[in-house]
């Protein structure tokens, strides 16, 4: 364990070297927000009442675009796929740890740095501007703590399917095709696109099965009191299991793909 | 310590001919091909021998490496090392082993070197003390004491190398494999390398498994080699007694005063370069050179004499051209 928490700390320190990196994320994140808020803002004064107040839907736009870093999908790290593309794994081969839980700690440390790097100053921003395009803090304290647990889960559920795509890139050899693939597909599915609310019914149902969803859509509605009583705990039993289902698969695809590797390049 | 028995790995190698035509008949069906690198391949090597491991580009010298490092999964065969499987206990295993594939590198290419070290001491879980005595041992061996603190990426090819050299040493592997380690080093840096193999093979008794196309390494490291052509092992023995059984002349390059004529020994051949050099082939085995020396002097007016030993670079070109590989 102490060995895995190592590398996330190697991984965190190196990323957060990247500050101009995410400056310009910030200023992107921040236009795109307002952009999508006054779409919906249209939206909703043509379309008249929805599922979804629009102020909760303000939540959640902000909290997608500060916490962006743990909810993409297409989030690629050259480092691991170049390893994999270029042979260079033959040194990650020769260490005594689990290519898995070593793999998971460093793009987690990743994700973690980029966020931590973004997340603040958007939410400041966000939280000065006029009603209703204001981020405000939820009412009950325990929605809070609710939006925390749910949240460290979701990152864990989606690095968990960013593993799925690395491990891929030992049978293909090009990280584009399955980063296209599940970014497009599981970015519709977990409401980056649509939010859920406003979807049809039956594909909401769809969305529910995924695990998509619960990275992004489940906490950033909890914050915004939009879920609330029993169907955090049933959410939340998705998101363990889904986190399960991840680990236990991707660790032994994991396992299945290294008995073909083929070290590429002499 | 290391027995390999009948390892076997092939590889698939797609082909593809030249041209818009081919592509797109390759397009629908691909073309692949099975290649062989390892075909069999048994040995043993005992603790704290070097053992050097030689043979042509694509004779199978980093695959069978790799095999015994759990890298790769053989086709057929067993590799037991120290008790265990390589790619089946690869996690158990690698703690006993240190690994360098000199055309790779192992630290991390941003930060200073010491920094890469400190991460391989969590990752092999190496204790303080352990680590701060082997990292004295390295530093002074391997002369890395001014470059400990200057990023990867600004350090020379041959401050590199021993730095690479170093951190496969850390956790002070009982094996050490050494794949090209002195590739593109320059004549000092490779004398370090290589006094440094030798070092640490005497003092911790390490085993070292070593390829190299550079033959004066093997000759100035390894006690025993390992020839591996087209994926089958063609030779391995001892290189005193390969010299022995293959070199069965010595030469005798000698400058004199103007002289013409063929000197007359029997079982000696002379050839006369010009009327200032001759050399002189001695079969050692049936003339004593020291003889024919005596006999040169008495009939040339000698300025310069030199006896040439064979060594181990045509040793291998001949066996090479032996084994047509």
């Amino acid at each position: 364990m102490k060995t895995y928490f190592a590398y996330f700390k190697l991984s965190l320190m190196k990323n957060l070297q990247y500050k101009t990196a995410a400056l310009a994320g910030m200023a992107t994140q921040l236009f795109f927000g307002m952009i999508f808020i006054f779409i919906f803002e249209a939206f909703y004064q043509m379309a008249g009442p929805q599922p979804i107040a629009f102020k909760q839907l303000v939540q959640m736009v902000w909290l997608q675009q500060s916490l962006l870093a743990f909810i993409m999908l297409w989030y690629r790290d050259s480092e691991l796929y170049n390893m994999i593309t270029s042979g260079q794994i033959a040194y990650e081969l020769v260490r005594p740890s689990k290519l898995y839980p070593f793999w998971y700690s460093k793009l987690l440390g990743q994700r973690l740095a980029s966020a931590m790097l973004r997340f603040l100053p958007i939410l400041i921003v966000a939280s000065m501007l006029p009603q209703p395009y204001k981020l405000v803090l939820p009412d009950n304290p325990l929605t809070l703590m609710y939006f925390l647990i749910t949240l460290t889960l979701g990152l864990l559920v989606v690095v968990g399917i960013s593993m799925l795509i690395y491990i891929s890139i030992f049978y293909t050899l090009s990280p584009a095709g399955s980063f296209l693939m599940i970014a497009v597909f599981g970015e519709f599915f977990a409401g980056m696109t649509i939010p859920i609310p406003l979807m049809p019914v039956f594909l909401q149902k769809i969305c529910f099965v995924l695990p998509f969803r619960y990275s992004g859509d489940f906490p950033f509605r909890i914050y915004a009191g939009h879920i609330q009583g029993q169907e955090i705990i049933v959410g939340i039993m998705m998101q363990v299991l889904w986190l399960g289902i991840l680990w236990i698969g991707g660790s032994y695809w994991m396992k299945r793909s290294l008995k073909k590797v083929v070290v590429q390049g002499g | 310590m290391i027995h390999v028995d009948q390892l076997t790995k092939s590889f698939k190698v797609t082909k593809r001919q030249n041209g818009m035509r081919e592509t797109l008949k390759t397009f629908f069906k691909p073309q692949n091909e099975i290649i062989t690198a390892v075909k069999d391949l048994s040995f043993h090597i005992n603790p704290g021998e070097i053992v050097g491991y030689i043979g042509p580009n694509g004779a199978g010298k980093s695959t069978t490496i790799k095999m015994m490092c759990g890298i790769l999964v053989p086709d057929s065969g067993h590799c037991l090392i120290d008790g265990k499987v390589p790619w089946k206990d690869r996690v158990e295993h690698v703690k006993n082993i240190g690994a360098v594939f000199g055309q790779r590198s192992q630290l991390w290419w941003d930060v200073p070197v010491l920094e890469s070290f400190q991460m391989l001491k969590h990752i092999y879980k190496i204790e303080e003390r352990t680590y701060k005595s082997q990292l004295d041992l390295l530093t002074k061996a391997l002369d890395l004491k001014g470059i400990l603190t200057t990023p990867v990426r600004q350090l020379s090819l041959g401050q590199r190398m021993r730095c690479e050299v170093a951190a496969s040493l850390l956790h002070d592997p009982k094996i050490l494999f050494l794949d090209e380690p002195t590739i593109g080093l320059d004549a000092v840096s490779k004398l370090a390398v290589r006094h440094f193999i030798k070092t640490i093979n005497k003092e911790k008794n390490t085993s070292i498994i070593l390829t190299t196309h550079d033959m004066s390494d093997i000759d100035a490291l390894a006690n025993r080699m390992m020839l591996i052509g087209r994926g089958q092992l063609l030779l391995d023995g001892c290189i005193s007694d390969l010299k022995k059984t293959y070199f069965k002349t010595k030469k005798i390059i000698v400058d004199h005063g103007d002289h013409f004529e063929k000197l007359q020994l029997p079982g000696i051949t002379h050839e006369i370069e010009n009327k200032n050099r001759s050399i002189f082939s001695v079969p050692i085995q049936e003339k004593n050179v020291s003889e024919v020396i005596q006999n040169i002097a008495k009939n040339f007016d000698v300025i310069d004499l030199e006896v040439t030993n064979p060594d181990v670079e045509s040793l291998v070109i001949d066996l090479y051209r032996k084994y047509k590989i």
